[in-house]
């Protein structure tokens, strides 16, 4: 026998399941009076500095059927790269700005949107600037535990090119799944994030 | 930027794998490739901080959050415990959501049929925020055990969803708590996507004696471990680390 280490194991996951709403958004499945407003849905005010943008998509699984319970979280820098939070060291992030929203996909369509701003580079561990991403956790019936990805900019070519992080991907042909064209709807740079749990196409997920 | 303050990897093997094919959903929803190991970049050590002023009074209490014209039936019970790091310190702050079924197993949610009876004065949802010492609680009423497609015959345990936000999006969980010497907990398709039985015992509620409260409540603990962070040895530590 040796010296035990002492440290806790983390406490196991479990699918946030059908009804994730009830305790996230439960203004949006009707249960009102308890709290007034669902953290999450709103990222930006007049107030917020930055680009607005954008950003949306559906869920698929592996037979390319929309996600219509799912509940998808976004965690990203400010427009200067700057994340709003206690273990930020680097400059203090706009005040107006928190970086994480929170939504329900539609559940006719599956689909999500985020009014947001696009967010600048933030430095890999070595110092070198990773592309501009948004942070994504996916949870919803049928997932165990919360998926992690990211969403990079289809027009930051230059940018994507030399981000340590995706220089990781060895099998270069799945870089596009975390790519988010640009398109342009009612004036707004709108980035179209489809991700595929499953199947031709399934995006990357990280362990992080 | 060193290793400092990243946290620790977390361990696949004590979380359910994402294919678990007794859990039928799982099939279709979980990735065939590996996840891309990514060590910890800022992106992942920061993440949203929930101030105790986005509480409300009676978010702590099922049993009076939603009540229209008296309390939810079933039996009262008190809910707490402490959110640590895998250090054992304790995680102030943290934002805790949760959610359940009413007495008699019901949600309240439209897509919900099982025919159980809506209690008319249980909303179903709460949440708490740590204090100083990692601490929350809250009062509730028992959850009931509920039938759901699967199998033909598949019931869920009682049970409560824990949403769970540290310091980091690296912490981020979703989990579920169980009541102690239930024993649909071990016939159940969801719980047995853990494959540890050390594992799933991480996630029963211990009934607590001491801390009932007389003739009114039952009293569970739960503490929820959320991951650490490493510490240079021979560095000085990080704040809040
Ligand atoms: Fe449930």
């Amino acid at each position: 026998m040796v010296q035990k280490l002492g440290h806790l194991k983390e406490s196991p996951s479990q699918t946030a399941g059908p009804y994730v709403h009830i305790g996230t958004t439960p203004n949006w499945v009707e249960i009102t009076g308890v709290w007034k407003d669902d953290l999450g849905l709103v990222l930006v005010s007049p107030d917020t500095k930055g680009e607005r943008i954008i950003v949306k998509g559906r869920i698929f699984d592996g037979s390319g059927t929309p996600l219509k319970d799912a509940l998808i979280e976004i965690w990203q820098a400010d427009a200067k790269g700057l994340y709003n939070s206690p273990q930020e060291r680097r400059g203090r992030a706009d005040p107006h700005f928190v970086g994480w929203g929170r939504q329900p996909v539609d559940g006719a369509t599956g689909e999500f949107r985020f009014e947001t701003i696009k967010p600048g580079r933030v430095p890999f561990r070595d110092g070198r600037a990773m592309a501009p991403h948004i942070t994504f956790w996916i949870v919803a019936r049928g997932i165990n535990t919360g998926l992690h990805t990211r969403m990079y900019f289809g027009d930051e070519e230059a940018a994507n090119a030399e981000c340590p992080v995706l220089a990781r991907i060895e099998h270069k042909i799945r870089l596009s799944t975390l790519v988010a064209p640009r398109t342009e709807e009612n004036g707004l740079p709108t980035y179209t994030f489809d991700i595929r749990l499953q199947g031709e196409n399934e995006t990357v997920f990280f362990d992080i | 930027m060193s290793d400092h303050g990243s946290f620790f990897q977390r361990d696949r093997s004590w979380h359910p794998p994402a294919l678990t094919p007794q859990y039928k959903t799982s099939v279709l929803r979980s990735p065939r490739y590996p996840l891309l190991s990514l060590e910890n970049t800022i992106s992942e050590m920061t993440g949203p901080v929930f101030g105790h002023d986005v509480i409300g009074p009676l978010d702590n209490d099922l049993i009076r959050n939603y009540a229209k014209t008296g309390d939810p039936i079933g039996q009262r019970i008190i809910v707490y415990g402490r959110v640590l790091d895998e250090n054992a310190r304790p995680v102030p702050g943290a934002l805790l959501e949760f959610w359940q079924a009413n007495a008699g197993g019901r949600y309240r949610h439209k897509k919900e049929t099982y025919l159980a009876a809506i209690d008319p004065n249980f909303g179903g949802c709460g949440r708490a925020i740590t204090d100083q010492e990692g601490r929350y609680s809250f009062r509730t009423i028992k959850p009931g055990a509920y039938p759901w497609p699967n199998g033909v015959n598949d019931w869920r345990p009682a049970h409560i969803h824990f949403s769970v936000f540290g310091h980091a999006f690296a912490q981020r969980l979703i989990t579920q708590m169980y009541f102690e010497g239930d024993p649909m907990i071990w016939q159940c398709p969801i719980v047995s996507t853990i494959p540890d039985k050390a594992a799933v015992e991480q996630l029963i509620a211990a009934l607590d004696r001491n801390n009932t409260i007389h003739m009114d409540a039952l009293a569970y603990k739960f503490d929820i471990v959320l991951r650490g962070r490493r510490s240079t040895l021979f560095e000085n530590r990080m704040e809040g680390n």
